[in-house]
């Protein structure tokens, strides 16, 4: 089981290239300058994200770096310990949204901290697999575009992300507790 | 937007003064925003191989065939796409590369879709229902296997790291249901409110 889910992940992404690659060629697509001709705009798109990156990545920063995070943590440490979720586990719960990375950070330091037997490395490991960063998509994905009012899609963003981690706390205690 | 940004920021400054790290929080402005140039030139050269493969895909008729395979599901999704558009293969090969984990060649695929969204959409700076629809697909994170969080599990040691993907494939499938359901659920409630441009639902 390991070996085939190493395998898939090692060959997907040359399958994927080889099969597009190998059609175009057979359709006499030239490929070459459609190839160049398509990574024009990776360029302009990029750029064009700046702007919205920097605003969400500072606020971001900002807030990570105030120590907010963790307050909010200790606020609600109480009440999540009656549903048998780990307190170490919380900073996650609010990081997850935010930044990518820093859930990646937290995810190896309750990892590396509990040791591969504890109740929170498992939650936290499904919290993590079962995720992206809303706050992340958010900006890249409207930013491209320009779009400027995002009328409810933050609100179903944050909502999927609080039914993924009561989900998750469910499906943990049901597997693992 | 506008309250989410002043949020984040005022909230940082005042909870960071209270905490006596006024001065991370400064030095985090700074290193905020070297990191958000640094994140968008690191994609440049992703984006721009993938959207030059997804080119030859496109022309070679591979999106269209891959688009008409998923096409039953996304009609029913993304109802208020016109005929016209080809916007439902990228998002077909959105959801394709999420799903199989390839997050970096999963956003060219998801912007070239908001762009082609936005072409159909009546008021530019406002979002479409798609265009709703399609973030929240991508927020809830829909992924087949977590290679990252399985990497971390075995360099802890984990005998079995396995027994994590089940779990975590239900958990994210709850999700993705979730921000679908929601999507429907809302537009409902939050109409475009630009005066003149009608609501983009027929029924």
């Amino acid at each position: 089981m390991n070996n085939l889910i190493n395998l898939i992940s090692l060959w997907a992404l040359p399958i994927i290239l080889l099969v597009i690659l190998t059609v175009g060629i057979f359709k006499k697509v030239p490929i070459y300058e459609e190839f160049t001709e398509g990574a024009k705009d990776g360029f302009k798109i990029a750029i064009k994200i700046i702007p919205y990156l920097v605003a969400i990545i500072v606020g971001i920063s900002m807030l990570r770096a105030s120590g907010a995070i963790e307050m909010c943590s200790n606020l609600f440490s109480g009440v999540l310990t009656k549903f048998n979720v780990p307190a170490d586990t919380l900073p996650l719960m609010i990081v997850r949204s935010l930044s990518g990375s820093a859930a990646l950070g937290v995810f190896s330091d309750i990892a590396n901290n509990l040791g591969p037997d504890s109740f929170a490395t498992k939650l936290s490991a499904i919290m993590v697999g079962s995720s992206e960063t809303t706050f992340y998509v958010l900006a890249v994905y409207f930013g491209a575009v320009g779009i400027k009012k995002l009328r409810y899609a933050i609100l179903v963003g944050i909502l999927a992300d609080i039914i993924g981690i009561i989900a998750a706390i469910w499906v943990a205690n049901l597997m693992f507790a | 937007m506008n309250y989410i940004f002043y949020f984040l920021i005022v909230i940082s400054i005042i909870i960071g003064a209270i905490n006596g790290k006024l001065q991370e929080v400064t030095n985090a402005v700074m290193e905020g925003a070297e990191l958000s140039v640094k994140v968008a030139f690191s994609l440049i050269g992703i984006m721009a191989f993938w959207l030059g493969i997804m080119k030859i895909a496109q022309k070679s008729g591979i999106i269209d065939w891959i688009a008409k395979v998923l096409k039953p599901i996304t009609k029913v999704l993304f109802n208020e796409i016109p005929p016209e558009s080809d916007a439902v293969g990228d998002i077909a090969m959105n959801f394709t590369a999420n799903a199989f984990g390839l997050s970096n060649a999963a956003t060219p695929f998801g912007l070239k879709a908001m762009e082609k969204l936005q072409e159909v959409n009546k008021d530019k700076t406002s979002a479409s229902n798609s265009m709703c629809l399609l973030l929240g697909m991508n927020t809830a994170g829909f992924q087949l296997i977590p290679t990252t969080v399985l990497a971390v599990l075995v360099g802890i040691g984990y005998k079995n790291p396995t027994e994590i993907i089940a779990p975590t494939l239900l958990v994210t499938t709850i999700a993705f249901v979730s921000a679908i359901i929601l999507s429907k659920i809302f537009q409902k409630f939050w109409k475009p409110q630009i005066e003149g441009v009608k609501d983009e639902q027929s029924d």
